[in-house]
Order: structure tokens, then sequence, then C-alpha cells
């Protein structure tokens, strides 16, 4: 096997020097009963790179990717173009093979990357604080209401139906052991009325802008709002190149802020690995979930970086941590940063007003064709459109033309037959002319 | 002229007229390591014989530090959120945690006088 | 106050200055380098065409200020990032022992099969007929994780190892309320992975400790004697944190069943079984299975992880959505609660999408190569190669429980050093001037000044070989009172002993500008 280097005789040698006659003389404590013999496996024997290679690049080719056809699909996930010097950089072996970075004199390389990481998230989110990043939006949005649980020692939240229902599911799975988890109706394209909502029990108010439908919204007097009631307000993001066009949630009073980084440096990977940034002011640091590096200095005086504030963590702290969490998104969480870099302030918000310009343009036309009525009056690179039939139906139409046309909110509502006709579509830099003229003619004749 | 006795959790209480003063011994703090971080109780909390009352970390550790009698907490020495170290330097002065007024003097005087806790600390 | 009883020190060792002083700061080949922040002059590092925008859709709430971040062109970010990345140790550039870690070698065929566009540029989202490849694989990997472990089921979303426990306590947890009955108590060894208690408080549980027995291993008599009718789960990692197999598993499970109570099982160290012994015969009911230790799919400077939770038949029916299901020949994504199939009661969604695609992809091309024969021997390897460092090594070195064979990790303690002045932290450090990165250091907490070696399978005899000569020659010169390497160690590394008191006592955790600077500008 060739990832294997001990060839029989370094066995035999090294049962030699244990004293053991055979290597099942190692697993004595094992119950007899309990070893399994080859046999009692039914799986494949080792192959070759050739037939493996083959294997996977078989399943791989029954999938779509998503550069082969105009594709608008979105609702939590974007494609967008990575520049190639990301993944070259982030698959060094000094990137790629390390571990967490506890020995932080052979690991100053991840631990200054993770402080750009926080610098850059905090700049973005108009925070005080991030940290090394969580798994990726939704569990970071389920660890921030659990952090509003503590701070304010109250159990209820309450959940915007603007927020991407498997974000809700995700909360209320977790949260929702401490307290009720009240989703506000919604309306797609409208902002609900929340605040009527927030009383003296509520630990925080969770509202995505850009929501789920696309539609921005304006945090501040929820915010307000929330803060009179001794709650916080958890700002939620989706779509982390909006940053580029958007005021922050920082400067619309969020107390915390959930976000998936998904957008910047990684790829759409069905579904994950993915990045969660997670933002907070300073006065809740202590309270806040996951790692966290620092800046010090080393016993010559030279800066350099350290894990820090572990105290909070689960390796210490045990059943009394702020989470259990005992990772990061280490690659993506360097893959954002790379990527960030490379574009800077002029490429991020020149990218997101591009963005925002193509998928203007694009509601434009979708909005001239007979039948179809935009929804959502403001968004950032993604909007919702009502079709005149069922939307699930319309895109398994338009998959047999080669164009895949958007998430039918179907998909995330399954239960709530108002919405049955709605299509979440999301436009990217990566969109073309021919994308759209593709899209409308193809929609054209699926509804015709 | 106050009193003072020890826990075999290692915190000091010391006894002026009503009012107690609780900290960590020198023991301990040596033991800790270079503190951190301190929590404190707020003024008015109630607490119970060895129930937790504070929170001491030191860079790779977080130790409850325990009421050793129960009472209600009067004052905390807020000092040491800006500076912990005074909890390494002065332990079982300038490094004090909180003081509380006790609810029964009697736990008090069940505690390790200095004799007996040096007598404890040397069987560790 | 509950004390720091690992004898851990938490301040650094002195300042000795060393090396030659250059003109540049930089040393041959280790270059010194500032944040990006620092280095950003206002370039940039993608072509971009300057598109106007109107406010006509922005709600008001276009961005007013600028972000602040820096602007550099793709030479310079490609520079920095590279030299940043020679500051690492890695697996690639060396024998990385930590214990617990299974810090494997990462086969690069597996980054070139995630990097596939069916997989690496496919939508979550996407049309479940786009994406019947990636619905197969995910199959397939289950078949694997099901048939290795003989465990009926497997949940796949949870994104790493302490999401799958929590995932698993959930699970329990749901079993339970349907049972209609309270059980509130989740017993742990006191020997457990942090983690462990972590978890069970996350999911809403009391945690009460279970003590271990002189020889390393749980005290299956106090454990059996906690159990009762509040008692929901215990949580066990076997082989355990001291790299030892528990060979009472089968009695305690029975009896935690008896009791009406559930085994959860840390599959932290599936890499010392995989292939040779199956959590299913051992009366296991959840275990999740750290896809980046025993499946090879990298550690990338700490994550993403992915860890999948194999269930018994107990428990398959409340596993978390999204479910999978074969349709004949297709496959089909269940994302709905209320569209489950008879029988199954999901406790509710541990992520959006469907769990670690990335890191599935990168499983399967492991276990593929590896075939169910290469799993195996692999495993066989992983703990011979342990035993080996425990035989050449518990001569000089402390070995608690060095008596019998060790799993996939050796267990030693600092008693060895007892008088020479040189600490866990210090003897570990010294092995990063000898170009190794120590081993795990103060864990497990049950043994004083703990260093424990896996050492995996990917070590040839030769590299065991010198790693063993040094580590004697370490433990030989400590003891004989030559102490001067290893006070202040390391002084070769891209950086000395970093002060974490400082950096706790006032953190820093984002770059500012120095005003006064600015100010100068």
């Amino acid at each position: 096997m060739r990832y294997l280097p001990l060839t029989a005789d370094d066995r035999r040698a090294m049962l030699a020097r244990i004293g053991a006659s055979d290597v099942d003389a190692l697993f004595r404590d094992v119950p007899q009963a309990a070893m399994a013999p080859l046999s009692a496996f039914h799986l494949p024997d080792t192959q070759g790179e050739l037939e493996v290679e083959r294997a996977l690049s078989r399943l791989a080719a029954k999938n779509v990717a998503a550069g082969a056809a105009p594709f608008f699909c979105g609702a939590g996930a974007y494609k967008h173009h990575v520049p190639s010097s990301v993944d070259h950089l982030i698959q060094r072996s000094e990137f790629l093979t390390s571990y967490t970075p506890y020995q932080p004199e052979i690991a100053q390389g991840t631990l200054q990357y993770l402080f750009e990481f926080q610098t850059q998230v905090a700049l973005l989110t108009g925070m005080d604080v991030a940290n090394a990043s969580l798994y990726d939006g939704s569990t970071a949005t389920a660890e921030a209401v659990l952090m509003a649980q503590r701070i304010t020692r109250r159990g209820k939240a309450i959940l915007s139906g603007g927020l991407h229902p498997h974000y809700a599911e995700t909360v209320e799975t977790v949260a929702g052991l401490l307290g009720p988890m009240i989703r506000s109706a919604v309306t797609p394209g409208l902002p609900e009325d929340i605040i009527a909502l927030i009383d003296e029990e509520t630990a925080c108010v969770v509202v995505q802008s850009p929501d789920v439908f696309g539609l921005i919204r304006n945090l501040k007097p929820i915010a307000d709002a929330a803060h009179a009631k001794g709650a916080l307000l958890v700002a939620v993001v989706t779509e982390a190149v909006s940053f580029g066009l958007l005021e922050p949630p920082g400067a619309q009073g969020a107390d915390i802020v959930a976000a998936e980084g998904q957008s910047i440096g990684n790829g759409l990977n069905f579904g994950g690995p993915y990045v969660g940034l997670f933002a907070t002011r300073e006065k809740f640091l202590r309270q806040m979930p996951g790692r966290l590096c620092g800046e010090t200095v080393d016993v010559e005086g030279r800066r350099g970086y350290v894990l820090t504030l572990s105290t909070r963590e689960q390796h210490i702290r045990r059943e009394k941590a702020t989470s259990n969490i005992c990772t990061n998104s280490g690659l993506c969480t360097l893959a954002f940063t790379i990527h960030l870099s490379l574009l800077g302030e002029e490429g991020l918000t020149r990218l997101a007003r591009i963005n925002h310009a193509k998928a203007s343009a694009l509601a434009d036309m979708l909005s001239a064709l007979p039948g179809i009525e935009v929804l959502t009056p403001s968004f950032f690179n993604e909007f919702t459109v009502r079709l005149p039939g069922p939307a699930a139906a319309v895109v398994d139409r338009l998959v047999e033309k080669g164009v895949i046309a958007g998430v039918p909110v179907s998909r995330l509502l399954p239960h709530d037959k108002s919405v049955e006709d709605l299509l979440i579509v999301a436009v990217t830099e990566t969109n073309t002319d021919d994308d759209f003229a593709a899209l409308t003619s193809a929609l054209q004749g699926a509804l015709a | 002229m106050s009193e003072v006795r020890y826990t075999d959790q290692h915190e000091w209480i010391s006894l002026e007229g009503d009012e107690a003063t609780v900290g960590i011994t020198k023991y301990a703090a040596e033991n800790l390591g270079d503190v951190v971080f301190v929590e404190l109780p707020a003024s008015g909390k109630t607490v119970s014989a060895g129930g937790e009352a504070a929170v001491v970390e030191s860079v790779k550790a977080a130790s409850d530090i325990y009421a050793p009698a129960g009472g209600t907490v009067t004052a905390a020495n807020t000092a040491l959120e800006k500076e912990p170290s005074k909890v390494n330097e002065d332990p079982e002065g300038a490094g004090w945690f909180f003081k509380m007024k006790l609810a029964d003097k009697a736990e008090f005087a069940k505690l390790m006088d200095s004799a007996a806790y040096a007598k404890f600390v040397e069987s560790l | 106050m509950s004390m720091n009883n690992q004898g851990r020190p938490s301040s650094a060792g002195e300042a000795v200055q060393n090396g030659i002083a250059t003109i540049s700061g930089d040393r041959g080949l280790d270059h010194e380098e500032a944040l990006i922040f620092e280095l950003g002059h206002g370039a940039v590092g993608v072509d971009l065409p300057d598109v106007e925008v109107s406010d006509d859709r922005l709600a008001g709430l276009r961005r007013k200020g600028a972000i602040g971040l820096p602007g550099l062109s793709e030479p310079e970010v490609v520079r920095h990032y590279v030299r940043l990345s020679r500051m690492n140790y890695a697996i690639d550039s060396g024998l990385y022992p930590l214990g617990s870690c299974t810090m494997k070698h990462n086969p690069r065929l597996n980054e070139k099969m995630a990097r596939l566009p069916g997989f690496g540029d496919l939508h979550p989202l996407s049309p479940q007929s786009t994406a019947q490849g990636a619905l197969e694989l995910i199959s397939q990997l289950m078949n694997w994780l099901t048939t290795l472990t003989g465990m009926p089921a497997v949940a796949m979303s949870p994104k790493a190892g302490a999401h799958g426990e929590l995932c698993g306590l959930l699970a329990i947890r749901a079993a339970i309320a349907a049972r209609g009955e309270n059980r509130t108590r989740v017993l742990v060894p006191e020997s457990a992975h942090g983690t462990n208690p972590a978890t069970a408080a996350f999911a809403g549980f009391t945690v009460d400790e279970v003590p271990a027995k002189p020889n390393g291993h749980v005290d299956a008599e106090a454990l059996k004697a906690k159990l009762g009718p509040d008692v929901a789960a215990i949580m066990l990692t076997n082989p355990n944190t001291c790299g030892l197999f528990e060979g009472e598993v089968k009695e305690i499970a029975d009896a935690v069943h008896a009791a009406g109570a559930y085994f959860y099982c840390d599959g932290a160290n599936f890499n010392a079984i995989a292939g040779k012994v199956r959590p299913g015969d051992l009366g296991v009911d959840a275990m999740h299975i750290n896809l980046h230790k025993t499946f090879s799919t990298p550690h990338g400077g700490g994550g993403p992880g992915a860890g999948p939770v194999v269930l018994s038949e107990r428990l398959a029916p409340y596993a978390p959505i999204p479910l999978l299901v074969a349709d004949g020949k297709s496959f089909r994504l269940i994302e709905d609660m209320a569209a489950v199939p008879a029988g199954a009661r999901p406790f509710g969604r541990m992520c959006a999408f469907h769990g670690q695609m990335g890191m599935f992809v990168r499983a399967l091309t492991y276990m593929l190569s590896h075939g169910r024969d290469g799993v195996r021997q692999a495993s066989e390897d992983a703990v011979l190669s342990a035993n080996y460092i425990l035989a050449s090594l518990k001569d000089v070195m402390s070995a608690p429980y060095g008596d019998g064979p060790c799993m996939h990790e050796a267990l030693f303690d600092d008693h060895f050093l007892d008088g020479t002045g040189v600490t866990t932290l210090d003897f570990a450090k010294a092995m990063i001037d000898e170009g190794y990165h120590p081993m795990t250091m103060y864990f497990p907490l049950v043994v004083h000044g703990a260093m424990l070696i896996e050492p995996t399978e990917s070590e040839s005899k030769d590299s065991l070989d010198r790693f063993i000569h040094v580590l004697r020659s370490l433990a030989a010169e400590a003891q004989a009172g030559k102490t001067e390497r290893f006070a202040g160690a390391p002084r070769l590394a891209p950086r000395r002993r970093l002060d974490e008191t400082a950096a706790a006592r006032k953190p820093v955790l984002r770059f500012k500008p120095d005003p006064l600077q600015e100010a100068a500008e």
C-alpha cells in the first residue's frame, strides 16, 4: 500500500523489539469475540491512484457543476470567481498539513493569518472583535443565539422570517433547548413587523440582511427596539461580498454578527466546508465562543501571536465552556484571508458593485417578461421573483434546457403553499450576458 | 485585630467585626501561575459555604473560588479586573477578592487556623 | 479553589539572546514578515471593471465609510503568505507525534479529487437531478462508515468531531424523550477530552465524572455504581485517552443498556482499530468519526474537520435532517422534517445544507485507495509503531502504563524528570530545536506532566529510530544535569517562547494602526 512505509522486515524487527509474537498480541486488551476478521468487511481492496481517480471522476461527471451551465443558485452559497493563487497557496504543505497552532513558536504562519483574518472580519462587519472562525454561517448563528442567552440570562429568541430556513432550524435545534424560539411571519419582499414580538423575556432578535429572499433590511430600528427591552440584535449575513457595498451591521447597532464567509475564497463544495464569521462588541468578548488569536512578544521581545483567552474553551473549562467547539475552519479561513487580501479595499468594493449591477440588470430583464414579478424592491445580488406556477417544476424544466435557474423557495419552505411560485435568483460577477439571454429565453419557453 | 482562617480549597478568610474578606492563599497563587483574569461576585449576591463565588484564571487554567462560609457579598475588589497580577504579587493582602457579611460565624470558627493550614499544605 | 494539578507551568522561561544580528532582520531563508495591513499601499491584486451603481435598490443602506482593507498586488500577496507558511511545522516536513490528533499523511490525490468541478463547484441547492453523483458518493461513504463500524446508520451532517458528539447526544436526548422519560445525567470519565463534558452540558445534561483506575482504565465498578434511572448516557473514549483499549467495554455497555441509558463512544481514536474491531460489536449506540484523523482529510492548521456519527438501531430514527434515501437507481435528499419516511423522527438539523462534502470526497478517496486490507494494515502499523516507541523509550522515560501494550499512542509522564528542574514543557520545547513538533503535553489530565506520543502509520522505521534516538538523548541529558538546552528552549524556531500571560491580560485581537504614525503620515 503506497501510503504505508513499513516493510514486512521492518514489522518483524519492531515486533522483536517489543517482544510480541505478532501484531494481534498488541490488541490483547480487545475481547477476542470483538476481533473482526478481514472477511467481515464487505468492502473493496486496495486500489492504485489511477483506478481511484477513475472511480471518483465517474461520480463527479454525473453532477452539473455551477460553471458548466448558466447558473443562478444562491440562498446561502454563492458562485464567485476565486483567483488561482488562493487555491495554490492554501495547498502549501505548511498550511495544509499542520495542526491547530498549539506550539506557537513553530506555528506563526497559521497564527499570523488568523490575526489578519480576525482583523478583516472586524473591519467588514464594523464590530470590535472577531474570532478565528466557526464551522459555517448557520452554526455561527446558533452560537450567537446561545451567546445572547448567556449574556442576557434569558431564553427566548425571535427569529426573523427572512432568516434562511436552514439557519432557523439549526438555531432551534440547539438554542431551543434553553428557551422558546419564535419565528416571525414574513411576506417575501416586505420587511416584517418583528419589533412587536420583542419583550422583556427576549434574549435576542435574529435578523438576516440581505434576507433569504434577497431583501436588504434596515437593522437600526430593530436594534434600538431590542436594546430598549434589554435584548440583543444578532445580525446574519450569508453573502459576504455584500459587505463591500452595504452599511455593515456594526454601524446599525448589531451586538453580534454571524456570517457565512464562503463567498470569499471558497468554492461551493456542495455545502461544505465553509467558514463561519463571528464578531461582537468588546464588552461581550469573554462570552464569545471559539478560538481567538492574540498579539504578544517572545522572550526576545519580537512580536508574535498565540491562541489566547482559551479559558473560555472546552479543553480547559470542560462543562462550563462557552461552546464545545474545538476547531475553526482553518484552511477555509486562510482562503478567505488570501482572497480578501488580493481584493483589498478597491477590489472588494468593485466586486460588490459588479454583483449588484448585474443582479439589477437581470431583475430588469425578468420583470419585463410577462407573468414574472420581481418581489424584492431592494437587494444586493439576489432577488425573489413570482412565477405564474410552482417554481420547482419550472426549475426542473429549465434543467433539461441546460439552465439552472435558481432555488425554488419550496425547497426551503416546503409546507408554505403561499411561496410555492417563488424563485430565488442569484447573480454574481461570474454570470454573463449570454447567461441572462439563456435564462430569459428558457423561462419564456417554459412559461409559454 | 482580624482573625484569619483557611479552607482545604486554598481560600483564606479574615474576619474583622461583622465583615469578612476572602482571597486565595499564597500557595494557591503560586500553583496557579500568572493570573490573567478574575470574575468577581456582585455586591448583594448570597453565597453558601463551599459554593462558587468567583473565578480566577491563569493562561492554562480556570479555577472556581468557593465561599469559605455562607453570607452576603458586600464588596468586590474591582482593582483586580484591571490588574489581575495583584493576585500573584500580594495574594493575602491587596489581592483579596471580595468582602462579605457572614450569615453564621460558627461556620468561620470551624475552618482551619494558619497552623492547621500550613500542616495541610505540607501534606500535599 | 480548584487547583491546576497537571504540573503545567504558566510563565515563559528567561530570555537568552541568541544568533547573529543581521542588517535586514531576516536570517537566511527565515524572513520576518509584517502584517498584511502594514504592507498595503493602495495596489490591487485583481482586475475588475469600475462599475457605478445607483442607490435605487439599496434601501438607503449603501456603505458610508471605507472598510479599511489594505491594497496589494498579486506578487506581494503571494510572497506574504508563502513567507508565513515557512514559519509553520507540518506533517509533510516532519514527524508530528501529537497524541490524540492522528497526524497522518494527507494524500494529494484526495485534494485533486475534491477539486473536480463536479464536487468542488457543485451548489448545495442545485436541483437534485444535477447532483446524483454527489449523493452517490455520500451513499458510498456511508456504506464504508457503517461497514467499518458495524453500525446500521450514520448521520453525515456534523461538521467536526465536537459537532458529531452534539449530534449523538441530541439523538440520545430525543430517544429518551420519545420513551417519555426524564434522564438528566451523563457519565464522563475524568480522563476524557474536555469536549465530552462541554458537549454534554451543551446538550442540556449535567456531567458526572467517573474516576480512572491506577492502571489507566476507566473504573468500571465505579461507573456501574453511578448508573441509575436518571442517567441518560455514558461518554467513553475507546481506545481511551491514555492510549489503552477499555477491555471491559462490553460489560460496561451491557450494564448501561440494562439501566436504560445509551453508550456514546468518542471515536477520536478509531485509527487504532479501523478494520480490526467494529464498535457495533461492543454495544456502542453512537460514535463520531473524525474524518480528519482516521481518514486523512487535512488538519489544515485547525480545520475544517468533519464528524459523521454512526448510530445504533435504537438511535437511528432520531438522526437529523437531511436524510439520504435511494429510490431504485437514483438518490434523494430529504430536507424537510415533515417529509421523512415512516419511523424516522429527526431531532432537528445540525447545520445548513448537507455536511462537509469536500471532506467526504477526500475520505472516500482515502478509503478506496487503502481498501479494507489497507485500512486494517494502517491500524496495525499505527499500533505497532506506538508500541515500538513505548518499548524503545520506557527504560529512560517513565511510562505509567508501560507494562502492557498500548494502542496507537504511547503515554509517558514527567517522573523521569523528577529532580532535574526540567519540566514537561521544557522537554517538549527542546524537541522543537531538534526539528520535531512536540508530542501532546499535559493531556490526559489524569497523568502528571503527561506526554502523549502518536506516531501514526505514516512513519518509516528509520524515521521512528531517529526520533527515538533524539528522545533518549534528551532524557539522558536532563537526567545527567545537562539542562542548558531545555531552559528557554526553543532557540532555533521562528520565535522563542511567547508571553501568553501578557496576551491574556491585555488582549490585542486585531490590528489597529498606530495613531501616532497615522498622524505623522
